[in-house]
């Protein structure tokens, strides 16, 4: 993979270019260790013969040489005989274990040069493995920005990781299998010679038809792995754009269109698999039989010319004997070429698709020696022209000059040219023809290093990795490890040594990933204690602070963290309850109450009266049928009177629903039931009809049971609760408690007015209690409440950062695309660009909304924290186009005016027609 | 109050009085009942129509500001009154304020379920346009009247509201 684009490189050629060193370490080794593997098998032959057969023992208390070492001297040295070592002399017991404790010795020998080799080999494999990865990665991250048009995410991952991964099995064995075993073959092959030249010649015919016909025979066994490798590839990108797309699946009914591509895609992978197998076994039996056809010719024209009298008989035995040794290692030098086609072709495979023309040069992308230093030079473009696939014109012969520090609006309708333009601008788009410089220098004659940290860049879709929320931000800040890894134990420390030492051997990233990256300087802070003022700043300018403190309401904080913090929350738990009551608003939260029923919690909340830790033992589906639970209910029969409660809450779901098509937007109100479980239900009530609790089975029980527990009276209105069964559950809570078996001790957090509840959300740990249903707003209303007191007790931050360890999702799903938009102009302000250039970046957002934003980011470029910086910015509505000093007025991939908005509108042209 | 109250008073009310009782128990069921006290906003001019309300108990009153800054009562809502349905199906702003004048319980049925539920049954449709047609023929007639012509055409008292 050196210069995969000149040459396409064997997989044969790559695994000797890297790992040449091992490769002959490890034949060494197989060899050193043939010695030892060959007397294993020469021992048991004198163990039978000598001491257990007698031999040499046929005197009572006869004794033998052990260990002796004694050999002829050859006649030219004089002759003679020479004694080394006379051996000690055994009788026939002792002999027996000594060989025995000799066999014993030679395969612990044996067993730790197999384990040596195998696990060296293993080594060698896994290393190449781990090299191949992270240098088609590699190439990914330095793929030209057009070719990911063409290629899907999932086919990537499938060739990353599962077409190379045979690959490691094979490379340990690439050329030691094939050295070790035509030595065998050979050594056979002489051996059968030197005993008789015609046999022997017979014998080696039949090998040169065998190694002639058989890769012929597998000529298109590699057409078919080829192709067998290519449609699973597309199968995963399909199953890919199956997942991505599920929505569209669903609006248009073309589940079924779906399931006929998938299931034709595997008839077809089915096709060639078989297809493979039948070649694939033939090859092997005309290979058996090939390699049986030797002794018949041995049998048949060696035992002709035996019996003719020109051939020894003993001869014919030995050539016999001698041959069982040589089909074996053929059989396996065979399956080893099977193996090397196999992963030759997967190999040439992704090599294909991972070389790309205008790649990015490696050192595009090299880590910077320092933070890069600011820009004060214009950005320029001159005579700019894109097009598209298509050959339209996106821009045509474009020339504009953007002066540092100054704010400029790209106006004009969708698709006009200010889009093309931003994105060419970060790169994300070639030039045609034209150039755009930064200084007199070219723009892609600088690093990434540069642009990546000078500019700064939102489009309209914000990527987030999967990870919290602070990460996603502060994603933008990490270009290199600025400072080493804080854990600096002795352990820590050799480990990431011995991490680094390991990347280094297989061409690997050097740098540590637990070591800081964040660029604070490059935010404008000394370090990370300034961290959370910043991403305040930021977040306060997109107007994300709102969200920010509701995710970070609703995160869960861990009090051995944060004891001081959990301390805190309580005390402002009571200020907040004291206010309510003070402010005669005491309606707007029911607080829990040990002795009483809180009408705004559903019933499982009152019944629990904690909150459920994990999801397995306590929580909403599982409850009813825990054996605890049930017991504790049974004990006055108010599993009984949940029954019936049960009963009435289906009836009535049944009722208002029944007639309502599945996917009706009123089912979300349902809160008892999913639409698909009505007609379940329906039969359920048919069957429990007039009959009692004792006679119901215990599966429909437990479907009853399970409807209540999420009942509120206040909002559902079904008169279902009154005052004795609130009773009865608030007793039930209390056996419930006092006789909790020590198995579920984990499992529940009760509520306690006095102390902080680890499982319960922060919010919920201050309100300790439910918002009311029938006062208007009352969530927002508290949490207002809620705010105003964070702020007072100086606890405001800790919530901010709690909500920073807020999960975003994949891709930031788990944001709303408002939310993930904001975030988008929010990193690119973090980071201090000197050039930020914002491509319809709030595009979700209503247009007073998106106003307010674009004032503020206006007034951090014009300098309100100490950095001004320009701003290129794609507007979507042209009135904004008023707030920029400059606007550019795109049409059909020209400039038709630009100037001060003033000015342009004074002018009554294109930009005063669109800002009217 | 209960669910079956609350259809039962919907039932009186003309908006709703022909549609079938299990529609109203749906709607009902679908609606959040809010109480609001003395003094509350219940809604502003100019807010964006997100629900309708029907009035269950107490009253409030429809507030117009005036150029010079202050308030003037223009109607009162009482019970079985409906408030605020015309923001929701024109998708215009709040047309006035209405502000609670002692405890004040409402239906709440949010704009989706509302229009939901004109789409799903023809009845509510068109008791809504009789209604409409009824106010826009008043404001008609005061329009005339405020213009010297005659008196509105009949004498019915205006239903105006936000």
């Amino acid at each position: 993979m050196s210069a995969p684009a000149s040459s396409p490189p064997t997989l044969l050629r790559y695994i000797w270019d890297h790992t040449r060193p091992q490769q002959i370490w490890v034949l060494l080794i197989v060899v050193a260790s043939l010695p030892t593997y060959f007397m294993s098998f020469d021992l048991p032959k004198q163990i039978v013969n000598g001491p257990i057969q007698g031999r040499g023992f046929e005197q009572p208390g006869a004794t033998e040489h052990f260990l002796r070492i004694a050999f002829d001297l050859p006649d030219w040295l004089g002759g003679g005989h020479v004694t080394v070592f006379d051996g000690f002399m055994l009788d026939r017991f002792g002999t027996l274990f000594a060989l025995s404790g000799v066999f014993l010795l030679l395969v612990v020998i044996n067993g730790l040069f197999k384990f040596y080799i195998n696990t060296y080999k293993g080594q060698l494999g896994e290393r190449m493995l781990r090299r191949m990865r992270f240098e088609l990665i590699d190439r990914v991250l330095r793929f030209p920005h057009a070719h990911f048009k063409r290629v899907k995410s999932s086919e990537i991952a499938s060739m990353v990781k599962d077409e190379v991964e045979p690959m490691g099995g094979f490379i340990g064995d690439a050329f030691v299998a094939p050295a070790f075993l035509c030595g065998q073959a050979l050594t056979a092959m002489v051996f059968i010679l030197a005993q008789n030249m015609w046999l022997g010649l017979i014998a080696a015919g039949i090998v040169v038809l065998q190694v002639f016909i058989i890769p012929r025979l597998r000529r298109r066994l590699i057409v078919l792995g080829k192709q067998r490798q290519l449609t699973a590839r597309e199968l995963a990108g399909r199953i890919g754009e199956i997942v991505d797309g599920i929505a569209a699946v669903h609006v248009n009914d073309t589940s079924n269109y779906e399931r006929a591509d998938v299931s034709a895609r595997l008839g077809r992978i089915f096709d060639i698999r078989y297809e493979i197998y039948q070649r694939k076994f033939a090859v092997k039996f005309l290979n058996n039989f090939l390699a049986q056809l030797t002794p018949f010719l041995f049998y048949a024209v060696g035992g002709y010319f035996a019996l003719q009298g020109r051939l020894d008989i003993g001869q014919l035995v030995a050539v016999i004997s001698a041959y069982k040794d040589l089909p074996g290692p053929i059989k396996e030098l065979i399956d080893w070429d099977q193996q090397r086609l196999d992963v030759e072709v997967k190999f040439t495979q992704v090599i294909e698709q991972f070389s790309v023309d205008d790649m990015l040069a490696p050192e595009q992308q090299a880590p910077l020696p320092e933070p890069a230093a600011p820009l004060a030079v214009p950005l320029r473009v001159s005579q700019l022209s894109v097009s598209d696939d298509a050959g339209t014109h996106l821009l045509e012969r474009v020339t504009l000059d953007f002066y540092p520090g100054e704010r400029v609006a790209l106006v004009g309708s969708a698709n006009s040219g200010g889009e093309v333009l931003a994105e060419v601008l970060v790169r994300l788009q070639r030039p045609g023809g034209g150039r755009v410089s930064l200084g007199d220098t070219p723009l892609d004659e600088f690093p990434e290093g540069v642009t990546g940290q000078r500019f700064a860049y939102a489009g309209p879709d914000a990527f987030l990795r999967q990870g919290s929320l602070r990460a996603a931000l502060l994603y933008v800040l990490k270009h290199a490890p600025l400072r080493p890894a804080q854990d600096t134990s002795a352990e820590a420390v050799e480990a990431r040594e011995r991490m680094r030492a390991e990347s280094l051997r297989t061409g690997n990233s050097p740098l540590d990933l637990q070591a800081d990256w964040i660029d604070y300087a490059a935010a404008g802070i000394d370090g990370p204690g300034q961290l959370l003022g910043r991403i305040r700043q930021v977040l306060g300018v997109v107007d994300l602070l709102d969200d920010l403190l509701k995710l970070g309401l609703r995160g869960v904080l861990d009090p051995r963290r944060a004891p001081e913090l959990a301390e805190r929350v309580l005390e402002l738990r009571r200020e907040f309850h004291r206010r309510l009551e003070a402010s005669g608003r005491a309606g707007l939260v029911e607080m829990f109450d040990p002795e009483r029923y809180c009408r705004q919690a559903t019933l499982a909340e009152n019944l629990l009266f904690g909150e459920p830790v994990g999801d397995r033992e306590f929580n909403l589906d599982t409850l009813s049928s825990n054996p605890y639970l049930r017991a504790v209910l049974a004990a006055d029969g108010l599993d009984a009177a949940l029954f019936e409660m049960g009963r009435a809450i289906a009836a009535t779901s049944i009722e208002l629903f029944k007639d309502l098509p599945p996917e009706h937007p009123f089912f979300a109100r349902l809160s008892f039931m999913g639409a698909e479980e009505i007609p379940e239900f329906q039969a359920l009530l048919a069957r429990v009809q007039g009959q009692a609790y004792a006679a119901a089975t215990e599966a429909d029980r437990r479907l009853l049971i399970r409807l209540t527990f999420a009942y509120i009276e206040p909002r559902h209105r079904l008169g279902l609760l009154d005052e004795p069964i609130m009773e009865r559950i608030v007793a039930a809570r209390e056996r419930l408690r006092r006789g909790l078996p020590a198995e579920y001790r984990d499992n529940i957090a009760f509520y306690e007015p006095d102390r902080y509840n680890v499982a319960a959300s922060l919010q919920d740990n201050i309100l300790l209690g439910r918002v009311s249903h029938s006062v208007p707003d009352a969530t927002a209303k508290a949490q207002e409440m809620i705010r105003t007191l964070l702020e007072e007790f100086g606890v405001e931050d800790a919530v901010f950062d709690l909500g920073l360890d807020f999960d975003v999702g994949t891709g930031g799903k788990r944001l709303s695309a408002v939310q993930r938009q904001k975030l988008g102009v929010a990193r690119a302000l973090l980071k201090r660009p000197d050039f930020a250039i914002f491509n319809r970046p709030l595009s979700a957002l209503d247009v007073n909304e998106q106003k307010a934003i674009v004032e503020r980011v206006l007034q951090q470029a014009a300098g309100a924290d100490g950095h001004p910086f320009a701003v290129i910015w794609v507007v979507g509505s042209a009135q904004l186009g008023t707030l920029f000093d400059r606007v550019v007025v795109f049409e059909a991939g020209t400039v038709v005016e630009q100037g001060a908005p003033a000015e342009l509108l004074q002018a009554q042209g294109t930009f005063a027609r669109l800002a009217a | 109050m209960l669910l079956k109250d609350e259809v039962e008073l919907l039932r009186r009310i003309p908006l709703f009085a022909h549609i079938e009782p299990s529609r109203l128990k749906l709607l009902a069921f679908t609606s959040e009942r809010l109480v609001f006290e003395a003094d509350e906003v219940i809604c502003r001019r100019g807010d964006p129509g997100d629900a309708a309300y029907v009035v269950l108990m107490g009253s409030a009153d429809v507030l117009v500001e005036q150029p010079d800054g202050s308030q003037v009562k223009i109607a009162t809502l009482e019970r079985d009154a409906v408030v605020g349905e015309i923001a929701v199906l024109a998708d215009v702003p709040r047309t006035a304020t209405v502000r609670a004048a002692t405890r004040f319980e409402v239906l709440r049925i949010a704009k989706n379920d509302f229009l939901q539920l004109i789409r799903d049954f023809p009845e509510v449709a068109i008791e809504v346009l009789r209604t409409l047609a009824r106010r826009l023929s008043w404001a008609l007639g005061e329009l005339a009247e405020a213009r010297g012509g005659s008196a509105p055409p009949d004498g019915r008292s205006p239903p105006a509201l936000p």
